[in-house]
């Protein structure tokens, strides 16, 4: 059975990283759930962009930080922060689609 | 130069100057002797406007509490003081604001200090010339930067890194107060010129800057305090009630960044590939390994804004479920009535709505298509070259909607609820970011700078 990400993570948010991209990240709750996570090779640029409805080249980045057992995902702002149609300044609101991952 | 043996000791005020901190926190802080007091004071990401517009956004009042703290400390104690982003966005407006606010304060506590006061505006000629030798690079996802957009574009500024700093303290300021600034910097530059390494005095600071935000549980408003040593920096909470965990550390190094390893700033990048985070007794954490590693040539960033005119906005909801099944075509068919209007009176403006229980929040990134809420938030938005103009454009939109008659309408009184009145809120200028570009410096510490003595016991007598 595939587990929730909602079991594994502490933290998941999104934010601003300077007014041109999106971070996202999700920190685990321990060394064996990240390391699970990252084995099992769930986060991936296709499946991003999937969730986000974004081509794949906007999705830039996708880091594993083993000093907080985190995962980072860096795009492309679908409009720049603050840029005519923004519905979302800060980019804090910018995580729920990956409240749905299972691994 | 080898790295002085005795520890350095800095005392982070709050994550932004204006977001407060628990009187009792700081005096925490003081009784655990800092050798500086900082706090950054500014930020890109309440958006565009703030910059161009030349405004705070903190308010007065609550800058200036911080500051009294802050200054009466540090001059009663002989503790250097150090603010970086004055006023929010750090261009001229924003640091004269904060001056004002530091000379107001210094009067009213009767305090007489020397002062640097460091400008960080980039004049457009010099921008343009590096522009015509190819010397200014976008950032990751901006377009290049052209002569058009340099010239609509206002209070363009460079990110200072911490030699404008070094020089003010060297030359015996007692407060600093600095435009826009590497985060970082206000934390780093008095201990790197006491000779400590400065890849770890940058990532202290990079956590400091922050202040409590980086500890558990986190706070915006709260103070943080740091140990650095020859090989490592501890931080640790002058509140009891937060301490600092390995975890919220290194996630704080996560935050706002783009790669967790490699940190860019002013004249180098911080490397963390090395870099260990270990949990002491007593809610503090040592870090050990961080890098800095230096470029070729000093690069800093740009920060500019252009005007994109002005806004006019109206909030409104709509409860009626056959009007929420029908939404799309609704605002579809309201914005072309309303764009045929404007186009036949000749009023240049644009509407947009932003639909709440729809993709209100998430906009194109929405995966969820479906609208499954009993009610609609719904905010018209419209944006001309005119207040007169976007006033216009709001207001016709908000009566077309409201009356609009739309297939299976069966609620014909009016088709949004308005919870104001007026209903129609001006917004003012409009700005979007138009340089974010990095850009060569040959002299990292030729900022433009005043030295200044405040004299607040004179001027209260």
């Amino acid at each position: 059975m595939r587990r929730s990400i909602l079991t594994a993570a502490t933290v998941v948010r999104s934010k601003n990283s300077g007014p041109y991209e999106l971070t996202l990240d999700i920190l685990f709750k321990d060394r064996a759930r990240f390391e699970l996570f990252r084995r099992r090779g769930v986060v991936t640029r296709r499946r991003i962009a999937a969730l986000y409805r974004r081509p794949a080249a906007d999705i830039l980045k996708i880091v594993y930080f083993e000093p907080s057992n985190a995962l980072k995902i860096t795009m492309r702002r679908p409009i720049p922060s603050g840029d005519a149609g923004e519905t979302d300044i800060y980019g804090a609101q910018q995580h729920a689609p990956l409240l749905g991952l299972t691994y | 130069m080898t790295a002085p043996k005795k520890e350095f000791r800095v005392l982070s005020a709050t994550a932004i100057l204006g977001y407060g901190f628990p009187e009792a926190s700081f005096r925490e802080g003081l009784r655990r002797r800092p050798h500086l007091i900082g706090a950054d004071a500014g930020s890109t990401d309440p958006g565009p406007y703030y910059l161009g517009a030349g405004k705070s956004f903190t308010d007065r009042s609550a800058v200036k509490r911080d500051l009294r703290f802050m200054l009466t400390a540090g001059i009663r104690r002989g503790i250097p003081v150090v603010i970086g982003t004055a006023g929010g966005s750090g261009a001229r407006p924003h640091v004269d604001w904060c001056e004002a606010i530091v000379r107001e304060t210094a009067a009213e506590e009767k305090l007489t200090f020397k002062m640097a006061v460091i400008y960080s505006d980039m004049d457009k000629a010099r921008v343009r010339r590096h522009l015509r030798k190819g010397e200014i690079v976008p950032l990751s996802c901006v377009p290049p930067l052209t002569e058009a957009v340099l010239d609509e574009s206002v209070n363009i500024v460079a990110q200072m890194g911490v030699e404008p700093i070094r020089k003010a303290l060297a030359a015996g300021c007692q407060v600093v107060l600095a435009g826009r600034a590497y985060d970082p910097a206000v934390f780093a530059a008095l201990p790197i010129t006491l000779g400590y390494d400065p890849g770890l005095a940058l990532h202290m600071g990079k956590i400091l800057e922050c202040a409590a935000i980086a500890a558990t549980p986190g706070s915006g408003a709260d103070c943080a305090f740091g140990r650095l040593r020859g090989d490592s920096f501890v931080l640790e909470s002058p509140n009891p009630k937060r301490r600092f965990t390995r975890v919220s550390t290194a996630a704080h190094t996560l935050y706002e960044k783009s790669d967790p390893y490699h940190l860019p700033g002013p004249g180098g990048e911080l490397d963390l590939t090395g870099c260990s985070f270990t949990e002491l007794p007593g809610g503090r954490v040592e870090v050990r390994g961080s890098r800095h590693v230096g470029t070729d040539r000093y690069w800093v960033k740009l920060e500019g804004v252009r005007r994109a005119g002005f806004r006019t906005i109206a909030v409104s909801g709509t409860r009626d479920p056959i009007m929420i099944r029908e939404i799309d075509p609704v605002l579809a068919g309201v914005e072309a009535q309303v764009r045929d209007i404007l186009r036949a009176e000749r009023i240049e403006g644009r509407i947009r709505f932003h639909v709440y229980g729809r993709d209100g929040v998430m906009g194109a990134l929405e995966p969820v298509k479906t609208v499954r809420g009993h009610e609609l938030g719904i905010v018209i938005e419209a944006v001309g070259p005119t207040q007169a103009a976007a006033d216009s454009a709001c207001s016709l939109a908000r009566s077309t909607l409201l009356h609009y008659g739309y297939p299976g309408r069966i609620s014909t009184a009016g088709n949004l609820a308005l919870p104001f009145s007026p209903s129609d809120a001006r917004m003012g200028e409009v700005y979007e970011f138009s340089v974010y570009h990095l850009m060569p410096l040959a002299r990292p510490d030729g900022f433009p700078a005043r030295t200044v003595t405040v004299r607040g016991g004179k001027e209260r007598k």
